[in-house]
């Protein structure tokens, strides 16, 4: 068991690519960190610069307190699990197990014990005999992770191991993953582009994007307060209604409308408006509202998705789906439940922290 | 299952498609091949004015023959050692050139090179290089006391065409094995190097097990070549001898059938010889395939 320390780390490729600018995260021992982000931010390379697979360019990791910079991936005490399972296709399952432990010259009772140990965790015992061809994906996944289990290494590193499962059993298998952390109490880190998968797991996460952090955070706390608007975009779904908006004062322009904001302007000029769809509601008949216009819904069973525009931007709100449609409606919001981000850095506003207004109960939520 | 099948309207259109290829194999293949089966039952007068059916006393003679004999088991050896040597020099090459990032493709130009060297070529070379007089290689061995002399020493003259042989052979060995290790999957080798297993470790427990298809592959093709293909390597180098030192099955087919113009046991070798090959294929199919993985 052990933290991992990574301080500035960067990846530089030849041709002078940066691939990871100067990432710095702590992680404590047996948190589940999951890093996130779009296809090409930088969240594998800088796993595999955790596992010794790529050479760190600058900065340094640590594991267990020791510098591993330069320290084969066979030594740091750590194991993989790979997006498409890497199972050795010669061997059987019981051997595609006990591979790790031969080299490292355990003995034969202690693997065999081993061995069968993860494989009833894992529930595979039955297919220890087979070899990973005769096996179905979900059962590789299965091996992949009992891999990783019989090692007993200092920390899980996962590369996107969910990725080429089916919609359902990426589901389950995701509640297992985060079961056998929790149970075997291991530093894990995470690689993800979904987003789901990225909330529901971590205990932290990390939003990369471009190689470098947008932020990192429990679940709630990006979810309700993003960093940014790339944040803001990427987690939560659907993803958060981003529009353009005039701050005069204390009220809000946004097209046509006007917001009465009670003392939440954070600044003045024009901003970028952040509202979740879950925070948008069908305005009373006596209240301030924004005229919407409907494009088309989508029926999600306990929610209804309504995508139109107030004046020339684009909205998506959840209602309820007894909420009847209408090419015309008028929709509202709670000013505390806005988020501001600068149009010109896209980071997030302060003066305006509804997250923060949410989480610490002494603040009046208006 | 389904496949995917073209539905020809004329009947005869097919077979007209064929013909070409067909017509090709048959006179190119079949018919001498069953010339060569008929003639070996066959004896003809020295002026082949005449021929009698004579039945197996070709086959029956040259099984008695211990020139023939000879002759085999020369073969054997020059075959096993020809496919060791060049699948072992050909692996070990691909090794070497697949750990290498940016001058991997000069390397493989360089080292497929010698195939496209005419076997006659290849033999030659060698031959000079191996020149007793004149010769680069035998000026060195001088120095460790070897005196090289492939036109007294049969075994030096088995050891040359050995070399010429595989030589050509390593290109062609090590293009697939090449092919073959860079289609290991590269998160394969990242986990077993996780899993804590050393490169050499890596390419003995995990890429060469999954090299296997290749390897058996390879084997057959190389057995073939050096039963058949190896002959204008024999004949301008050491021209069978000294003393038939270097007189392989295929070789004696030509200079019992051309030279000393007997062509009912010329045949009935050049019969043996497919015979031979066949058996090896039909048992490396039947009791190596078993073994191979994956």
């Amino acid at each position: 068991m052990a933290g991992i320390h990574i301080a500035e780390v960067s990846k530089v490729y030849a041709g002078g690519v940066k691939a990871v600018n100067s990432v710095s995260i702590d992680i404590t021992d047996g948190e589940f960190i999951v890093l996130v982000g779009p296809s090409g931010c930088g969240k594998s390379t800088l796993l595999r610069m955790v596992a010794g697979l790529e050479t760190i360019s600058g900065g340094q990791v640590k594991i267990a307190d020791r510098v591993v910079n330069n320290v084969e991936p066979a030594d740091r005490d750590i194991a993989m699990v790979f997006q498409n399972y890497a199972l050795y296709p010669h061997m059987t399952v019981y051997n595609n197990l006990a591979y790790g432990l031969k080299n490292r010259g355990t003995s034969k009772a202690e693997i065999d014990a081993r061995v069968t140990e993860a494989a009833r965790m894992l529930e595979i015992t039955q297919y220890l005999d087979r070899k990973p061809r005769a096996l179905s994906g979900g059962q590789r996944q299965r091996v992949a992770m009992g891999r990783a289990i019989v090692r007993k290494p200092a920390a899980f590193l996962f590369d996107e191991p969910l990725s080429n499962l089916d919609a359902k059993l990426r589901v389950s298998m995701r509640g297992e993953i985060k079961r056998l952390q929790r149970r075997l109490g291991t530093t894990s880190i995470y690689v993800t582009h979904d987003q789901l998968e990225a909330m529901t797991l971590a205990d932290r996460l990390v939003v990369l994007n471009g190689g470098r952090i947008e932020q990192i955070g429990r679940p709630l706390e990006v979810y309700h307060a993003p960093a940014s608007t790339f944040v803001a975009s990427f987690i939560g779904s659907p993803a958060m209604n981003l529009v353009k908006g005039e701050l005069h004062g204390d009220k809000l322009a946004i097209g046509p409308a006007m917001v009465v904001l009670n003392g939440f302007a954070p600044t003045s000029g024009t901003v970028t408006v952040g509202v979740r769809a879950e925070d948008i509601r069908i305005a009373r008949a006596d209240e301030e509202a924004l005229p919407f216009r409907l494009e088309y819904a989508e029926e999600l069973g306990a929610q209804r998705l309504i995508h139109g525009t107030v004046g020339d931007q684009q909205i998506t709100a959840a209602v309820s789906p007894e909420i009847e449609l209408a090419p015309e409606m008028q929709i509202a919001f709670d000013a505390s439940r806005l988020h501001f981000f600068s149009v010109d850095t896209g980071k997030r506003l302060p003066g305006n922290l509804p997250a923060e207004a949410k989480l610490a109960p002494i603040e009046p939520v208006v | 299952m389904d496949t995917k099948r073209t539905t020809f309207n004329n009947r005869l259109l097919p077979y007209l498609l064929l013909a070409p290829q067909l017509a090709i194999t048959l006179v190119f293949f079949i018919w001498p091949a069953a010339q060569a089966v008929k003639s070996s039952f066959e004896r003809e007068d020295p002026f082949g004015f005449s021929t009698v059916f004579v039945g197996f006393t070709h086959y029956q003679r040259l099984l008695a023959d211990p020139n023939y004999l000879d002759s085999l088991w020369r073969t054997a050896v020059f075959a096993v050692s020809v496919t060791v040597l060049a699948m072992v020099l050909g692996l070990a090459f691909a090794a070497a050139v697949d750990r290498l990032a940016r001058s991997a493709k000069f390397y493989t130009t360089l080292l497929v090179w010698p195939y496209a060297v005419a076997p006659v070529v290849a033999g030659v070379l060698w031959w000079f290089l191996f020149n007793t007089s004149t010769g680069l290689l035998p000026y060195f061995l001088e120095r460790f006391g070897i005196r090289w002399d492939h036109d007294l020493n049969g075994t030096h003259a088995m050891i040359l065409i050995i070399v010429a042989a595989a030589w050509k052979q390593i290109s062609y060995n090590f293009l697939f094995f090449l092919a073959g290790l860079q289609s290991v999957p590269q998160s394969l080798i990242e986990a077993a190097a996780i899993d804590g297993s050393g490169p050499v470790k890596r390419f003995f427990t995990i890429s060469l097990p999954l090299l296997s298809p290749t390897t058996f592959f390879l084997f057959i093709i190389n057995v073939n070549y050096t039963m058949f293909d190896t002959f204008p390597i024999v004949d301008a180098t050491t021209g069978g001898g000294p003393a038939q030192a270097t007189t392989t099955l295929v070789y004696k087919v030509y200079q019992d059938g051309y030279v000393g113009l007997n062509l009912g046991s010329s045949s009935a070798q050049s019969v043996l010889l497919m015979l031979i090959v066949m058996l090896l294929t039909f048992v490396q199919f039947r009791f190596v395939e078993r073994r191979v993985q994956y």
